[in-house]
């Protein structure tokens, strides 16, 4: 039998750059949502640290670690990224395997917020929106988790299933605000 | 004309363009109106209604008259200003609602019938016969009547939506809105600056003034240099702030590339902004509003402030000889300038007794024009009557005209703000705290004079500071022009002729006073009876005007007379903007399986579900969709068939209270379900109703996944969601969607037991597999999942990998049932093989169909309460009276029955009152030959073998077919055992 082929959600659609902006497939490693029992946060936010060096986020925060994360995705739930869950974590949270549930993208570059603006209705400039700033929100008409995850950076998570999706209206609003700095700088028209 | 050395333009490029077909020469950058006053042109539109020639009026976004077509092809745009619209080089302009040209419209005749098409004359005269008014007469005024048309073609220009966020948001860029915007920008704020115009400026661009002890466009530069340095400021030029929403939302149309001779081809047309800001100042200024008299709609009569704009600006006037007509000091302010740049003045003719003499300009004090005169292309002659009552008759090419400002309220009457009239200026001004969180500020709010406005747009935004919780540093407001606002209001002048009120629908003050007499004595029903308002413009130019004359003639006044309601959007916004990237597949997102790719590359037709894309059938040579249907049907009894059913909605329950959660929320029990066993479940909404049905594995103690309908995963989702932390937020359970996780295939026939032997680590030991068991297994080491589970009736399984995986596993499992004489099946044949074993879909389970009404309403348990059961047990909702789920097969061996065909008995004539029940799916039937179908009938149980008849009234057919149970095919199950 042939050895079954791994393939990542964007394959073949990145990576691609307009203007000064990237949007590049990220490899997160293991992704695991963490939902912890009632009155278990705490007995997760000392598991957490002891397994991975990250806490439990409160909302709209992530917690951005060597090797590991763990980004809030909504009431009483968070996605571990990077690294397996140590097995400890199960004691004080329902644990399920969502790596292959998302397409993960980073997009990079100082324009990153302003093609992100034609998309997204949140705000996220980096004075607003500063590193460990997360956001479930919507991306065109899809449900997305963004995080900020350096100065130009954000992490976007999207459906697997609509990868194709992300990716087109990523580039569409990228080469657009690109086209808008032509304007700015003097370049010509065209 | 051109005046040398005039216009703070006068550097530009000269480029060419054209208009209704002629070259033409303008200075890039100048708004076509210009170019076009330039060159002579003085007819820029006709009328909606009688076509009558029409010049530029304004220079602004309020333009009535000088509408064009801009571009041609399927993206050419409709009733763009002139006033708006940039020239560059390249430019193609057309003129509207005119055949063959502007200049020479013979639809021009209409004006000839105007003593009869009057306020009302529609409703009058086109009563009888009444199916004449949609074939007849509507498409023929549609013809006659109307203003410029789009292709009618795909629209190919790019537009794009955007969202912006501010602590302050200043509207307009006049002086009030720059000292704003200074004063919050200084006090690090974050600032949005809109602006309509392609500079800032407001007026100060327009007006012979000093600011600051500066030329009032040097000040406006210097403000916007420093507003440039300020990384806290965002400056938005073309930029029209159209509506204020709830909660500090303000949407704004910004024009990005109309201007552009060869724009990028990603640069969007329009962009629709939707601006979220805490707290914002409108600073929109005002209108100057017209005058109405005996053809003041000629060509060449103008409004006098826009005259002192195109002279400023751009160095243009209309003619060589001038006459100012107003009833305020600034319309002396256009007779001055017009004569210091040499033009002829012939009078200036004041309403007010007391006006003051404009040197070097015969005044007349206490005078009226009465009348414009002239031909085809405009305003030859202006009558005048003197304060003591002499006629006088005076050469001009050119009017002005000045009846006083209106305050531009629109953005605060948005939620439902009222206006309210101010007796000094005889204007409206804003209601107090109108729009929460907005401040007018300056003309907007009747405070006419320059110095005034920069005063009040730097408070404006000292108060927004406060409320912001920002220190605001001590603002200088710099000198300026602060001469008191003298008015007369004057709204009409009594005389022969028609005067005129909208421009842009053709509205006088006859048409006015008509729907008074004829008792339309409400505005609001006068608006409607005259269709004053109605126009693109929305009345910005006539609303005040017309109501004074409204009032006059019903002896009301103004205040008591009211107003009509200024809605969205302040000026006309295309739709393409406001629902830019939702054209074509933009409208929802796409959702790909991982074997997308694969079955296209097989040739499979995809059908939408949702959003999922899923293959209709995989055709070979050149096979119809039935023919494969019955080949892929066949396969899956005869050998083994391989479908992706990974768009089902899969959730996992996790926690001490999801076994008793399932219970609760399903209408059966799932406490009783052993890990490792998988169970059908049934879930009612509130109801009774059924909501949805899929199968439920319990993996371990405190773990399920539970799976949806394709069509249904997000509202179980929500539904459960809602369910734990609305009804049972005390339980332990914690729910997350796998959906998208898991790559799921069912893999069904009597040979699939053998096809999987050979692909999973260890092979298939069937007997520790039976039917409805579930568990892990893996693949090449990959960790993955079995079920047992069946709706093809065959002995089937699903296997599900990380979805990783999906992609090689669909072609390994493909591959290897085509070994087996098998291969993929898609949703037809999936339909076919579960119409066969009357298994239910979203097609029966519609919304209006209860747990009895399919034969399951001894699965609603009898021991627990669970969502739905209680009123489920209502009268009425079981019984013999309802439609119940039953087969059917046609009389006739393979007459072909349809779905959405009504049943009836026999003999019984096919109208509704005789309706027995519907047929919701058809297939193909491998197992019988011909088709099967299922659908409901009354009191259907009771009624197996009785001869009915099937009465498409849609497909106009009629099928006699028999009462079947609905489980047609192996009623006994014994296939799906194995």
């Amino acid at each position: 039998m042939a050895e079954l082929r791994a393939t990542t959600p964007c394959a073949g659609l990145l990576p691609l750059r307009a203007g000064a902006m990237w949007l590049e497939e990220v490899d997160p490693g293991r992704i695991t949502s963490l939902m912890p029992g009632p009155g278990q946060a705490g007995a997760l936010d000392a598991a957490l640290h002891a397994a991975h060096g990250v806490g439990w986020p409160d909302p709209g925060t992530a917690h951005l670690g060597d090797g590991a994360a763990v980004i809030w995705t909504g009431m009483d739930q968070a996605m571990l990224v990077g690294p397996a869950p140590e097995p400890a974590l199960a004691e004080a949270a329902a644990l399920t395997d969502q790596s292959d549930a998302w397409a993960v993208v980073d997009l990079s570059g100082e324009d990153g917020p302003e093609a992100l603006a034609r998309l997204v209705p949140v705000d996220l400039r980096a004075h607003v929106f500063a590193e460990g700033a997360t956001a479930r929100t919507l991306l065109g008409h899809m449900s997305v988790s963004i995080t900020r995850t350096g100065p130009e950076r954000l992490r976007i998570m999207a459906f697997r299933s609509m990868a194709g999706t992300l990716v087109h209206e990523l580039q569409t609003a990228m080469e657009r605000v690109a086209a808008r700095r032509g304007l700015e700088t003097g370049a010509p028209d065209g | 004309m051109r005046l040398a050395g005039k216009g703070r333009n006068r550097d530009a490029e000269e480029v060419r363009f054209r208009f209704d077909g002629r070259e033409l020469r303008g200075r890039a950058g100048e708004p076509l109106a210009a170019a076009l006053m330039a060159q002579g042109v003085r007819v820029m539109g006709r009328s909606f209604k009688y076509h009558r020639p029409r010049g530029v009026m304004t220079a602004g976004s309020e333009e009535p008259n000088a509408l064009v077509t801009v571009g041609r092809g399927a993206g050419r745009e409709p009733n763009v200003r002139a006033t708006v619209q940039e020239v560059h080089a390249g430019l193609e302009a057309f003129g509207q609602n005119a055949w063959p040209l502007v200049d020479f419209d013979v639809m021009a005749v209409n004006d000839l019938f105007a003593p009869v098409l009057g306020a009302g004359f529609y409703y009058k005269t086109f009563m009888w016969p009444r199916r004449f008014w949609e074939k007849v007469y509507e498409p023929a005024i549609r013809r006659a009547a109307g203003l410029g048309a789009l292709s009618g073609e795909h629209n190919p220009d790019p537009y794009e939506k955007a969202f912006a966020f501010c602590d302050l948001l200043v509207i307009g860029a006049g002086p009030a809105g720059l000292m704003a915007a200074l004063t919050a920008g200084r006090a690090g704020a974050e600032v949005i600056l809109a602006d309509e115009g392609v500079e800032p400026g407001g007026r100060l661009l327009s007006e012979d003034e000093t600011v600051a002890g500066q030329p009032a466009h040097v000040w406006v530069a210097t403000a916007l240099a420093e507003l440039a340095a300020m990384p806290n400021v965002r400056v938005m030029t073309r930029t029209t702030v159209t509506g204020a929403y709830d909660q500090g939302t303000y949407g704004a149309l910004e024009r990005v590339s109309g201007h552009l001779a060869s724009p990028a081809p990603e640069l969007p047309r329009e962009c629709f902004w939707r601006i979220s800001a805490k707290r914002a100042v409108l600073a929109a200024g005002a209108l100057e509003r017209p005058v109405a008299f005996a053809g003041n709609d000629r060509p060449g009569v103008m409004m006098a402030s826009a005259l002192r704009s195109y002279l400023h600006r751009w160095g243009v006037v209309p003619g060589r000889s001038a006459v100012v007509f107003g009833n305020n000091d600034d319309a002396q302010r256009t007779a001055r300038d017009l004569a210091a740049a040499g033009v002829h003045v012939a009078a200036m003719v004041d309403a007010r007794p007391d006006a003051p003499e404009v040197p070097g300009v015969p005044t007349h004090r206490g005078a009226v024009v009465t009348g414009a005169a002239g031909g085809r292309q405009g305003v030859e002659a202006v009558s005048l009557r003197l304060e003591d009552g002499r006629e006088e008759r005076l050469a001009a090419d050119t009017l002005a005209v000045s009846g006083g400002w209106n305050p531009t309220v629109h953005l605060t009457c948005h939620m439902n703000g009222r206006p309210v009239w101010n007796e000094e200026i005889a204007a409206f001004v804003p209601a107090e705290g109108a729009v929460p969180g907005l401040t007018p500020a300056g003309a907007c709010a009747g405070v006419f004079s320059t110095r005034g406005c920069l005063e009040a747009g730097a408070r404006a935004a000292r108060e927004a500071l406060a409320d912001l919780g920002r220190q605001a540093p001590a603002a200088e407001v710099p000198e300026a022009e602060d001469a008191p606002y003298r008015l007369r209001p004057l709204w009409a002048v009594e005389g022969k002729g028609r005067a005129w009120l909208d421009f842009q629908n053709d509205v006088t003050v006859k048409d006015v006073k008509l729907a008074a007499r004829e008792n339309y004595r409400s505005v609001e029903h006068m608006k409607r009876y005259t269709t004053q308002g109605m126009a693109p413009d929305q009345g910005k130019n006539s609303n005040v005007a017309a109501l004074a004359v409204l009032a006059d003639a019903t002896g009301r006044s103004i205040p008591e007379t009211g107003t009509t309601t200024f809605r969205p959007p302040y000026v006309p916004v295309s739709i393409a903007a406001m629902g830019a990237g939702a054209q074509g597949e933009g409208f929802a997102p796409v959702r790909h399986t991982t074997s997308h790719a694969a079955s296209r590359a097989r040739g499979a037709p995809m059908v939408e579900a949702g959003l999922w894309y899923r293959p209709s059938y995989f055709p070979q040579g050149d096979e119809d969709w039935e023919a494969a249907c019955r080949r892929e049907a066949r396969m899956v009894r005869a050998a083994v068939g391989v479908a992706d059913v990974s768009t089902l909605g899969k959730i996992d329950v996790q926690g001490a209270d999801a076994a008793r959660f399932l219970d609760f929320v399903y209408a059966n029990t799932f406490s009783t379900l052993k890990p490792g066993r998988v169970r059908y479940g049934l879930m009612l909404r509130e109801d009774g109703h059924v909501m949805d049905d899929g199968t439920t594995a319990r993996f371990g103690e405190d773990h399920f996944v539970t799976t949806t309908t394709t069509a249904a995963a997000g509202e179980v989702m929500a539904h459960l969601e809602w369910v734990r932390q609305g009804l049972c937020p005390a339980w332990d359970v914690r729910l997350i969607s796998v959906t998208e996780q898991w790559a799921q295939f069912a893999v069904a026939g009597p040979k699939s037991a053998e096809l999987l032997d050979g692909l999973i680590d260890g092979g298939l030991d069937k007997s520790a597999w039976p039917f409805m068991s579930c568990g892990p297994v893996t693949v090449q080491g990959i960790e993955g999942r079995l079920f047992r589970i069946s709706f093809s009736g065959e002995e089937g399984y699903e296997i599900a990998l990380p979805a990783r995986y999906g992609a090689a596993l669909f072609e390994e499992l493909a591959t290897r049932a085509e070994a087996l004489g098998g291969g993929p099946y898609g949703m037809e044949a999936l339909n076919a093989l579960r119409v066969e074993k009357g298994f239910i879909t979203h097609a029966e389970i519609h919304g209006r169909t209860t747990a009895f009404d399919i034969g399951m309403g001894r699965m609603v348990s009898a021991k627990t309460d669970c969502i739905g059961k209680a009123a489920a047990s209502r009268e009425g909702l079981s019984g013999p009276e309802r439609e119940q789920l039953v087969g059917f097969r046609p009389v006739e061996e393979g007459a072909a029955m349809s779905a959405g065909a009504h049943v009836f008995a026999e003999g019984a004539e096919a109208v509704r009152e005789n309706d027995q029940g519907y047929v919701t799916s058809v297939a193909p039937s491998v197992a019988f030959g011909g088709w099967l179908a299922l659908g409901f009938l009354r009191d259907g149980r009771a009624r197996h073998g009785e001869t009915v008849v099937l009465v498409d009234h849609l497909r106009g057919t009629r099928v006699r077919a028999t009462v079947q149970e609905p489980v047609q095919f192996d009623p006994e199950g014994g296939r799906l055992r194995g």
